[in-house]
């Protein structure tokens, strides 16, 4: 399928016989059109109705529902909450990201122990998890609000400074970092543009464009998701799911977002 | 039972404008699990649209319709306060039946 | 007054109703519903497709509009919208040449609908899509190439 798209990509620039630059710019034109199609009637909203219905449900041992939870501004407060993480948190001692978050929940306010609630982060078609429902719902409470990580606690400094190296470190079978994809401008791999996280307007675009539900997926993904399946691609061992490592990583790219408007759950490929 | 709808119907000029959100897998029957097995066609066939009893759009549908279908039509007739009610039936004999107020 | 079927609708309940209903052929045993064109749905050529439907050739109409991006950045999700002026439009379908089955969905539209619909459709690959409108009878369409790739790493 992959080499059939490449050759048909190619052949269809052969037929419209441009030049290279002005080929590129009318397909990335075309590209935003599609995007820009695709941007009423997102299926992410058919998540965040199921997320808000696992808010509220009493689930687990303690029979207890997520109302109580406390993400980022005080117990049960939802709305704008996903702008202030990771944040660190006293009751549970670390830097938390939103899913770290409602993993924390699910075990000290509904009683699930922590490979319960950790277990199945990621849904796949035909099987529906509570986690990216959640992340879907909390997230929607927070859209058009302004990224606000502060960044002040030593912990909370500390992960940033952790993230900012583990965005930079190089390693892998391909030797690749965060930074070889999204450390310069106009990068770009077939025919996406990859934004430069090291700026600071590419990065408040594209930190405030996720979760998204992915086309290519039939799914909402998360920014842990989103992460997971970067180190994949980078053939990097595999991105514990809610780890420090992750959480730190967030904390590098979160902050960097301050000041950007967050507008997700969004869609795209 | 299938999740509900998401269902937008407002009025765009003298026209009622529906916007349909169906949670629905869609499988085309092509696609394979990861131990090569084929996963069984699923998808919506049916798709029918009332307003105060009367059909204002019907469809069918085969499984290249996108999974999570998005519908958008436009019937005359309708004002705001009015309901819309919209159904879909499966390929396994699944149905779902929501409804809307007109904004 | 007929108590005969009043007694039916009230005291026999959904499976005398579903029972009478099957028997009328609104239902295929399975419950799915019986109004669906299968043979439409398995073929592979415009032409058959129109067949299926009870069609003859159809006519190019520049009365049909189909308005998509020209590049669709994945082929899963692919949005359209068809729209026809032709006088007593009673139904849309959308086709897309190269799927395995070349037809994607049908609407009938009825008195009072604007002939206009937007949904989304899966492409395998690029290809044309048509819009077959069926008016006062007789079957018209309209195409347009939709090219299809694939963005970032491929995942």
């Amino acid at each position: 399928m992959d080499k059939r798209v490449v050759v048909a990509v190619g052949a269809f620039f052969a037929a419209i016989g441009l030049g290279a630059a002005a080929q590129q710019r009318t397909a990335v034109e075309e590209i935003e059109r599609y995007r820009a199609a695709l941007g009423d009637g997102n299926p992410a909203e058919l998540w965040e109705a199921r997320g808000e219905g696992l808010w509220k449900e009493r689930r687990g041992p303690k029979n207890a529902s997520l109302e109580k939870c406390d993400i980022g501004l005080g117990p049960g407060v939802v709305k704008g909450a996903y702008t202030v993480l990771p944040k660190y948190f006293p009751d549970s001692d670390k830097v938390e990201d939103l899913e770290s978050r409602l993993v924390t929940c699910m075990v000290m306010l509904q009683g699930f122990t922590r490979e319960e609630a950790r277990k199945d982060p990621f849904g796949d078609p035909g099987k529906k998890v509570a986690m990216d429902a959640l992340v879907a719902y909390v997230t929607s409470q927070s859209r058009g609000m302004k990224m606000n990580v502060a960044a002040t606690h030593p912990k909370e400094q500390e992960a940033y400074e952790v993230g900012q190296k583990i965005f930079f470190f190089r390693g892998g079978p391909h030797d690749f970092s965060c930074a070889t994809c999204h450390g310069a401008d106009n990068q770009r791999i077939r025919l996406q543009d990859l934004p430069n996280l090291t700026k600071t307007s590419d990065a408040q675009k594209a930190y405030g464009s996720w979760p998204a539900y992915r086309v290519s997926q039939g799914e909402v993904r998360s920014m842990q998701w989103r992460l997971y399946d970067c180190f994949r691609q980078q053939r990097f061992p595999e991105l514990d799911f809610v780890s420090d490592a992750s959480i730190a990583l967030t904390m590098f790219l979160a902050k960097n977002a301050n000041g950007g408007v967050f507008d997700a759950p969004s869609i795209k490929r | 039972m299938a999740d509900p709808m998401k269902i937008r119907a407002s009025m765009a000029g003298d026209k009622v404008e529906v916007k349909v959100l169906m949670s629905h897998e869609m499988e085309t029957g092509q696609r394979k699990d990861s131990k090569g097995a084929t996963i069984p066609a699923w998808f919506i066939q049916n798709v029918t649209a009332t307003h105060n009893g009367k059909t204002v759009l019907s469809a069918e549908w085969g499984p290249a319709v996108s999974k999570n279908p998005f519908l958008s039509f436009r019937f005359a007739g309708g004002k705001p306060g009015d309901k819309v009610v919209i159904t879909w039936t499966d390929s396994k004999g699944d149905k779902r039946t929501d409804e809307a107020t007109i904004a | 007054m007929n108590t005969g079927r009043r007694k039916v609708l009230k005291g026999g309940g959904g499976a005398a109703v579903l029972g009478l209903a099957m028997v009328a052929g609104l239902f295929r045993s399975n419950g799915a519903w019986a109004d669906w064109n299968k043979a439409a749905f398995e073929t592979k050529s415009l032409a058959d497709a129109v067949k299926a439907m009870g069609g003859a050739t159809p006519v190019e109409s520049k009365d049909i509009v189909i308005t998509s991006p020209d590049i669709a950045e994945n082929g899963a999700v692919v949005p359209f919208t068809i729209a026809s002026k032709l006088p007593k439009t009673e139904s849309m379908a959308l086709l897309v040449e190269k799927n395995p089955s070349i037809l994607a969905a049908n609407f009938a539209i009825p008195d009072g609908t604007e002939p206009w619909v937007n949904t989304r459709v899966k492409m395998g690959q690029t290809s044309n899509v048509i819009a077959l409108v069926k008016a006062d009878g007789k079957f018209y369409y309209a195409s347009k190439e939709v090219k299809v790739t694939l963005g970032g790493c491929g995942g």
